[in-house]
C-alpha cells in the first residue's frame, strides 16, 4: 500500500520537472506575444523553430554524455566539423549530395568516438578531452576550408534539407523532432538508453554487474558526435554554406539546454523532453528580447541569469520534496 | 567433505605498498554457511573479491567444484555460481530495484535491443516474495531506506542462479526484524544446497548462523574449525592473536555533574518531534533506537548539518545558536559522521592532513605557514594511541582499511579536544580488537571530563558503555534510562513505542 504510494509521487514529481519547464516557456511566449506584436507572427515563430533546430538536435546529443555524468565541449567545433566535411565532399570533390550527408554525420561519430575512447580508454577526464578535441576541430575546419567559407554553389538543392517546407514548416525542424523522438526511444526503451543511466548513477556498480562501461561510453560519445554532425548538416543546409568559423559557444547553448530541461550534470538524471523544452526556452528568450530591441550584449546577460535561476529552482523544489 | 564448491590454495595479493594476502586458503562445501572473520585489514574481503573476481589474484589456485580456473572478471565469477553482496552497496541510486537487480541482464522485448521492463518488474516482485519483502520493483533505490537498499542487494544475488553466496557485512545497516529475515532466507538457501560465505563482525551473529568459522589475520590464514567447537572468546582471541582485555566501564554517576549540554523541544518536520535531553559533564549518554528513528537526524541538527524548525540549545547554561557546523565547532562539539567516507575523511589527502584538519589553525607557524613538524608529530601520536594500521602518515585515507579510516577520523576529533563529542555508530564495521581500544578511549575521555553522545545500533555497545540511555522511536524520545536499570528488554521496548 505503501509502496504504490510512493511510486505515484514518484511519478508525479518528474512529471513535474517538465511541467515546470514547460509552465516556464508558455510563460515566456506569453509574455513576449503582450509585449511585441511582431513575436507571434508566422515568419518570427519559424526562425525561432529553426534557430532551435541547430541548438536543439546539440542539446538532445550532449543530454545522453550528461546523463553519464560526462561533458562534451567539443560539439560546437564538431558541429562545424560536419559542416566542413559535407562542403569539401560536395563543392570540393564533387560527391553525390547524400554522400556528403553522411560523410559530415560520420565525421561527427568519428570525433566522438575519439572522445570516448581518450575518455573510457586513455581516462582522460571529459572536461579535457573534449576541450582538446574542441580545439583540434576548430583548427581541422579552418585547414580544410582554407579559412574561409564553403558555398554550395553548385548543388542549390542542398538547401531543401533544412529549408524545404512542409505544410509550412522548414525540414530542419522536422529533422530536429526526428532526432528528439528517436533519442528519446532510445533512451527511455533501449538497452543503451538504461545503460546510460546506469553509468551516470553508478559507474563502479555497472562496471561490477559485469557491463562493459567502457565500450558503452565510446557509444554514448560517438553518438554525441553523431548528433553534432547532423546538427552541422542543418546549419549547413541553412546557410548554404559551411562557415568554418562558427561553432565554439554552441557547446555551451547545448549543456545549458539540457540543464534547464532538468539533467543533472552529476549523472543518471535527465530526459529528452526536458532539454527540448530547455533548447525552446533559450531561443525564445533571445529572440523575444532582441524583438523587444533590447541589445545583444544584455541579452547574453539575461540569458545566463535565466540559467542559473533555473538551476537553482530545480534545486529548491528537490529540497522541498 | 569430498565435493568442495570452492578451494583457494595458496592464494597471493598485493597492492602498492601493501602484502594484502599471503599464502592463503579457503573453502566451502555445499550445504554450509562459512563464517569469514578478522579484524579489519585481515584481508576477509579482499580474499573474497579475489574469488568473485572484483580482484585478480597474483599467485595461488581456485578451483569450483573441483576443476581449476582462473575467474577474470564478475561477469564470469557469475557464470562460475558465485554472487558476492559488498559490504558497500553497489546500487545505480537512480535507477528503479528491478532495473537494478537486471542490470547488465536485461529482458528484451522483440528486438534485442529493447528493454523489456515489464518482464524485469514481474521476476523482481517474485524474488521480493522469496525474501518476504514488500516493496515494489518500480520503487527508485533513491528512495529506499539503506536496509531495504540491501534487501534488493539480496535479492539481486539470489536471481543469479548461484551456488555460492558471499555477503561482506550483510546485516551491519540492517534492524533486528529485517536480520531475522535475512537469516532465514539464508538458512533457506543452505537447506537447497548452497554455500554462504558470510562476513561479519557481529560474533553473537556468527555463532547462531555459522556452520564452521575461518580466521585471518594480517592478511594470512589461521584456521577453520566448526563452530560447535569453538567459543567466541577463542574466535576473537585467534583474531587478534593474543587474549583481549575486556573491562567494563564501572558506571559512576555523572548525572550530578554539570549540565554541559541541553536541547530543549528540538523539532524538525516528521523526524525529530519534540526533542528534549540533557548531557552532563564526563558522562557517556548512549542513543538507541531502530533505524530511522531520528537518533542521527538529532545529531545532524544539534551540530547544525541540517536546519531546524524550532527548538532550544544551551551549552554551559547558555543559549546558543548553531545554524551551521562551524558554530557548532565553535563551542566545543565534535561530530563524527556513521559514514566516515561521504563526511568525514578527505580520501585523497594524506593521514596526517586529515588528523590536522578540524584544527589546523592550532599548526600554524607564526609566519602563517602550516607547522608541519608539529602536525607529523601530533598525528604520529594519534596514529600510535589509536593503533591505526598505516603504513606511513603520509599514506592517503582511501587506501586505509574502513576501520583504520574511522580511527584517523576519531584521531582528528580528538586532536579538536572538544569538550562534547557525538559519535555516531563509532565502531560500525571494525574489528573486535579495535572496538575494544575504541571503547577503552570512549571511557577515557569521559574520565578525562568530555562529554558524550554515543549513537548505537548495537544493544551490547550501548548497555556496556552508557552511563544513560536515551531510546528514540519514530522521532521522538520514548525513555531515558540509568545505567543500572538498562537491560536490552527494556530498550527494545521502548524502541518500538510507536505512538
Amino acid at each position: 500500500m505503501e509502496n504504490k504510494k510512493s511510486g505515484k509521487k514518484r511519478l508525479n514529481s518528474k512529471a513535474m520537472q517538465t511541467l515546470f519547464a514547460f509552465t516556464s516557456l508558455v510563460l515566456l511566449l506569453i509574455l513576449f506575444a503582450i509585449a511585441s506584436p511582431n513575436f507571434l507572427k508566422v515568419d518570427n515563430l519559424i526562425g525561432i523553430l529553426l534557430a532551435t533546430a541547430v541548438n536543439g538536435i546539440l542539446a538532445v546529443g550532449i543530454t545522453f554524455i550528461i546523463i553519464t555524468a560526462g561533458i562534451d565541449l567539443s560539439i560546437g567545433t564538431v558541429m562545424t566539423f560536419g559542416s566542413v566535411m559535407a562542403g569539401v565532399f560536395i563543392t570540393m570533390w564533387k560527391l553525390p549530395i547524400p554522400v556528403g550527408v553522411i560523410a559530415g554525420i560520420l565525421a561527427g561519430a568519428l570525433c566522438g568516438f575519439i572522445n570516448g575512447i581518450s575518455i573510457a580508454k586513455l581516462k582522460v577526464p571529459p572536461f579535457i578531452a573534449t576541450l582538446g578535441m574542441m580545439m583540434i576541430t576548430k583548427g581541422l575546419n579552418l585547414i580544410l576550408s582554407g579559412v574561409k567559407p564553403v558555398y554550395f554553389v553548385d548543388t542549390p538543392s542542398f538547401a531543401k534539407i533544412a529549408m524545404l517546407t512542409v505544410l509550412g514548416i522548414p525540414m530542419g525542424v522536422l529533422i530536429f523532432f526526428l532526432v528528439a523522438l528517436f533519442a528519446s526511444f532510445i533512451l527511455s526503451k533501449t538497452i543503451l538508453g538504461r545503460y546510460t543511466f546506469a553509468i551516470g548513477s553508478n559507474e563502479e556498480a555497472a562496471r561490477l554487474s559485469g557491463i562493459n562501461t567502457d565500450a558503452w561510453k565510446i557509444a554514448i560519445y560517438a553518438i554525441g558526435g553523431a548528433f553534432a554532425g547532423i546538427a552541422g548538416i542543418v546549419m549547413a543546409s541553412r546557410l548554404q554554406s559551411a562557415q568554418p568559423a562558427l561553432g565554439p559557444g554552441y557547446e555551451l547553448d547545448a549543456i545549458a539546454a539540457a540543464v534547464i530541461g532538468g539533467t543533472s550534470l552529476s549523472g543518471g538524471e535527465g530526459g529528452i523532453l526536458g532539454t527540448v523544452i530547455g533548447a525552446f526556452i533559450i531561443t525564445v528568450l533571445t529572440n523575444g528580447l532582441r524583438i523587444l530591441s533590447v541589445p545583444q550584449e544584455w541579452q547574453m546577460v539575461v540569458t545566463g541569469l535565466i540559467v542559473i535561476g533555473a538551476v537553482y529552482l530545480d534545486i529548491v523544489r528537490r529540497k522541498v520534496k | 567433505m569430498g565435493n568442495f564448491l570452492i578451494e583457494m590454495e595458496g592464494i597471493e595479493k598485493s597492492f602498492p605498498g601493501v602484502h594484502a594476502l599471503s599464502n592463503c586458503r579457503f573453502d566451502l562445501v555445499p550445504g554450509e554457511i562459512h563464517a569469514l572473520v578478522g579484524e579489519n585489514g585481515a584481508g576477509k574481503s579482499t580474499l573474497m573479491k579475489v574469488l568473485s573476481g572484483v580482484y585478480q589474484k597474483d599467485a595461488g589456485t581456485v578451483k569450483v567444484r573441483g576443476r581449476e580456473v582462473e575467474i577474470h572478471n564478475t561477469r564470469q565469477a557469475q557464470g562460475l555460481g558465485i554472487s558476492i553482496i559488498h559490504q558497500e552497496l553497489n546500487l545505480m541510486k537512480h535507477l528503479t530495484a528491478a532495473q537494478n537487480i537486471f542490470i547488465g541482464r536485461e529482458e528484451k522485448k522483440g528486438l534485442p535491443f529493447l528493454v523489456d521492463d515489464q518482464s524485469i518488474n514481474e521476476k523482481t516482485r517474485a524474488l521480493f516474495k522469496m525474501i518476504n519483502l514488500d516493496l515494489d520493483p518500480r520503487v527508485k533505490i533513491a528512495d529506499l531506506t539503506v536496509a531495504k537498499q540491501q534487501m534488493v542487494e539480496i535479492a539481486k544475488a539470489l536471481s543469479f542462479n548461484m551456488d555460492v553466496l558471499i555477503m561482506d557485512e550483510p546485516t551491519s545497516a540492517l534492524s533486528d526484524s529485517e536480520i531475522e529475515d535475512l537469516f532465514r532466507v539464508i538458512r533457506d538457501l543452505r537447506s537447497k544446497g548452497k554455500g554462504i560465505v558470510y562476513i561479519s563482525h557481529r560474533m553473537d551473529e556468527l555463532k547462531q548462523i555459522g556452520d564452521r568459522v575461518t580466521v585471518m589475520r594480517d592478511g594470512r590464514y589461521i584456521a577453520t574449525t566448526p563452530m560447535g567447537e569453538i567459543t567466541i572468546e577463542q574466535i576473537i582471541s585467534q583474531m587478534v592473536g593474543r587474549e583481549i582485555y575486556e573491562k567494563v566501564h564501572t558506571h559512576g554517576d555523572t548525572e550530578k555533574n554539570e549540565v554541559v549540554l541541553e536541547v530543549k523541544g528540538l523539532n524538525q518536520g516528521r523526524k525529530i518531534r519534540d526533542v528534549s535531553f540533557r548531557l552532563h559533564k564526563g558522562e557517556i549518554l548512549g542513543f538507541a533506537g531502530l533505524l530511522g528513528a531520528g537518533r542521527t537526524e538529532t545529531a545532524r541538527a544539534i551540530f547544525g548539518a541540517d536546519p531546524i524548525d524550532s527548538g532550544e540549545i544551551f551549552i554551559k547554561g547558555k543559549k546558543v545558536t548553531i545554524n551551521h557546523p562551524k558554530d557548532a565547532v565553535r563551542h566545543g562539539l565534535g561530530y563524527l559522521s556513521e559514514d566516515r567516507k561521504q563526511f568525514g575523511l578527505a580520501l585523497n589527502l594524506s593521514v596526517a592532513a586529515n588528523t590536522v584538519m578540524a584544527s589546523l589553525t592550532n599548526f600554524i607557524t607564526p609566519l602563517g605557514l602550516v607547522d608541519e613538524k608539529k602536525s607529523r608529530r601530533v598525528t604520529q601520536e594519534y596514529v600510535d594511541r589509536l593503533r591505526t594500521k598505516t603504513p606511513s602518515i603520509d599514506q592517503q585515507a582511501r587506501n586505509l582499511s574502513g576501520g583504520n579510516q574511522q580511527k584517523v577520523v576519531i584521531g582528528k576529533w580528538l586532536v579538536r579536544d572538544c569538550d562534547i563529542l557525538i559519535f555516531d555508530e563509532p565502531t560500525r564495521g571494525i574489528d573486535v580488537g579495535a572496538k575494544s581500544e575504541i571503547y577503552k578511549l570512549l571511557n577515557e575521555l569521559a574520565d578525562q571530563g568530555k562529554s558524550i553522545i554515543m549513537i548505537s545500533s548495537e544493544l551490547p555497545e550501548i548497555l556496556r558503555m552508557s552511563h544513560r540511555v536515551l531510546v528514540m522511536c519514530e522521532g521522538r524520545v520514548t525513555g531515558i534510562l540509568h545505567a543500572e536499570e538498562c537491560t536490552q528488554e527494556k530498550i527494545m521496548h521502548l524502541a518500538t513505542m510507536r505512538n
